[in-house]
């Protein structure tokens, strides 16, 4: 199952190190990455595929938002298909 | 492969925008809980509520956090109570089942519970007339059920009788819970031309002719539409409306596919999705909102007829194929106690009710959360309804009157409800009588078109 990683906010050191290592840890793998800086704010997505996971896919959500709120960042990791309805038919 | 810019729209939407999934409510069948004892009715009614709808919330606060796509409600509707307790014969045993479904809804974490309802467009049963009799103190003493009366439909013609009763009716439930306002007017819906899938509260129930269970669900998205408005500033109507379809297929193609998964997590069959634009009390989620972006000073200038109109027939064309099945109320709400754009209309003196009432005719329900005063009366509230059922059954559209006669409040007073049904304004009635139309009593034939066999 692959899922869609947003990351926003403001641009500091280590943002990508840091959501990286907490995937690894986690088991979930990086198969594309975007990253650039949209009105000043830092926007990076990635798609990640969590078959590999270790946790329920369910709980990953919180898992990244507390990286986010230590971050001071918006993290939302949320299943691909909700994308994939909404802009593709 | 996604675009960036795609996935950054659907965030923004859900993160700025509050775009949402609005409710998804269990539809469950009573039929098999009848019973002529009272005892057995009410445990049959827990036992089967209880159970079909155990996973009901936990699934929809998986599919929320799998998917990131905020989930409001969840709810359950069930079989009309007039039909399911038929065979019990003491007012008594409808309060008796009320409290059963109040206490099932606690049970399974739902936070309203629809269907304590009677469908009297054409007469009234015995057990219909015994529960619209147990409304008031049915909704004095629970919290979380709603309970609906179909007074019209077109192909009938409209019930005056029930009509003249329901503006009692209602009367007596706001001074059952005058302590909070009138609240329990906000649980209860006057119905003309009823749905057998709405999924929205409080006027949900499980029709007759839907399966054992099903899932059905709304989707809302006014700020969404409001911020995609905002980017086509000034351009002609054919942008607007072309930009509101857009922005409607893709709030509804949400819903379709949490409907599906909800359904299928649940091994309950998909109904519907429900198209509406609902509005909550939050600044950015108005329906006022969108219809002022489009060029009114305030919602209730003339003009707003035309661009509800709009808003309304938008949304279904753009949201008709993002689904398989569309149902429901479908279309935009305004209701005035939960829509910051609307209170504020009221409360400037840019709305009134009688604009509302010409709304209506265009929007996807009626007269909805209206504040009235505590000493309008019952015929006045029973005209209210009459006029509604009327535009109701000659445009062949659901039209529905939720109307809070507040006990010791006057026109300039608000009334406070809290969460998402928000804060209303007492809006004032016409002090001419309408106590000699109403006491006719009788039934209004059905309008000349509802003979199209």
């Amino acid at each position: 199952m692959r899922a869609v990683i947003t990351v926003i906010g403001k641009d500091k050191v280590g943002i990508i190190a840091r959501v990286s290592r907490e995937l690894a840890e986690l088991g979930v793998n990086i198969l594309d990455i975007s990253q650039t800086i949209m009105q000043d704010l830092f926007t990076m997505t990635m798609l990640v595929d969590v078959s590999g996971c270790t946790r329920p896919f369910g709980e990953l959500a919180g898992i990244f938002s507390a990286v986010g709120q230590e971050l001071g960042l918006d993290i939302r990791i949320q299943h691909e298909d909700l994308f994939h309805s909404m802009h593709r038919i | 492969m996604l675009k960036n810019t795609e996935i950054l729209e659907t965030i923004k939407m859900i993160s700025e925008e509050h775009l949402d999934i609005r409710t998804i409510t269990m539809g469950i069948s009573l039929a098999d809980c009848a019973s002529d004892d009272q005892k057995t009715l009410c445990d049959r009614i827990y036992d089967k509520v209880t159970t079909r709808a155990a996973h009901l919330v936990k699934t929809a606060e998986d599919i929320q956090a799998e998917y990131g796509i905020p989930i409001i409600n969840k709810r359950i509707s069930v079989t009309p109570i007039s039909l399911v307790a038929a065979s019990v014969r003491n007012a008594s045993d409808y309060i008796a089942v009320a409290r059963a479904l109040d206490r099932a809804a606690e049970a399974t974490g739902v936070n309203f519970i629809g269907g304590f309802s009677a469908l009297v467009h054409k007469g009234a049963t015995d057990s219909d007339e015994r529960l619209i009799r147990s409304i008031p103190e049915a909704l004095a003493v629970t919290e979380r059920v709603c309970s609906s009366v179909n007074v019209a439909t077109t192909k009938t013609g409209i019930n005056m009788d029930a009509v003249a009763e329901m503006g009692r009716i209602i009367k007596a439930t706001a001074e059952r819970t005058a302590v909070r306002d009138g609240f329990g007017c906000a649980k209860l819906v006057v119905f003309a031309n009823a749905v057998e899938d709405n999924p929205f509260m409080a006027g949900a129930f499980h029709g007759v002719g839907e399966p054992e269970t099903v899932i059905n669900v709304g989707v809302s998205g006014p700020g969404v539409v409001k911020c995609a408005l905002e980017k086509v500033k000034g351009a002609e109507f054919g942008t607007v409306s072309d930009t509101i379809k857009h922005t409607a297929f893709k709030i509804t193609r949400m819903g379709q596919l949490v409907a599906r998964e909800a359904s299928r997590r649940l091994d309950v069959p998909f109904g519907i999705v429900d198209l509406s634009l609902a509005p909550t009390p939050a600044i950015g989620d108005s329906v006022a909102h969108i219809l002022e972006e489009m060029g009114l000073a305030r919602c209730g200038a003339h003009g707003t007829t035309a661009a509800l109109a709009l808003l309304n027939d938008a949304v279904k064309k753009g949201g008709i194929m993002a689904t398989s099945y569309v149902g429901g109320l479908s279309g935009a709400f305004i209701p005035v106690s939960e829509d910051a754009g609307m209170i504020d209309a009221v409360t400037c003196g840019a709305l009134s009710l009688e604009k509302l009432e010409a709304m209506t005719c265009v929007c996807s329900v009626g007269l909805d959360m209206i504040c009235v005063p505590g000493d309008t009366t019952a015929e006045t509230i029973s005209a209210i309804i009459a006029d509604e059922a009327a535009i109701g059954t000659i445009n062949n559209k659901t039209t529905a009157v939720r109307i809070i006669p507040a006990p010791g409040k006057q026109v300039g007073d608000t009334v406070e409800f809290g969460g998402l049904l928000g804060t209303g304004p007492v809006m004032a009635v016409s002090s001419f009588d309408s106590a000699a139309f109403i006491r006719r009593g009788g039934r209004i034939p059905a309008p000349i078109h509802s003979l199209r066999n």
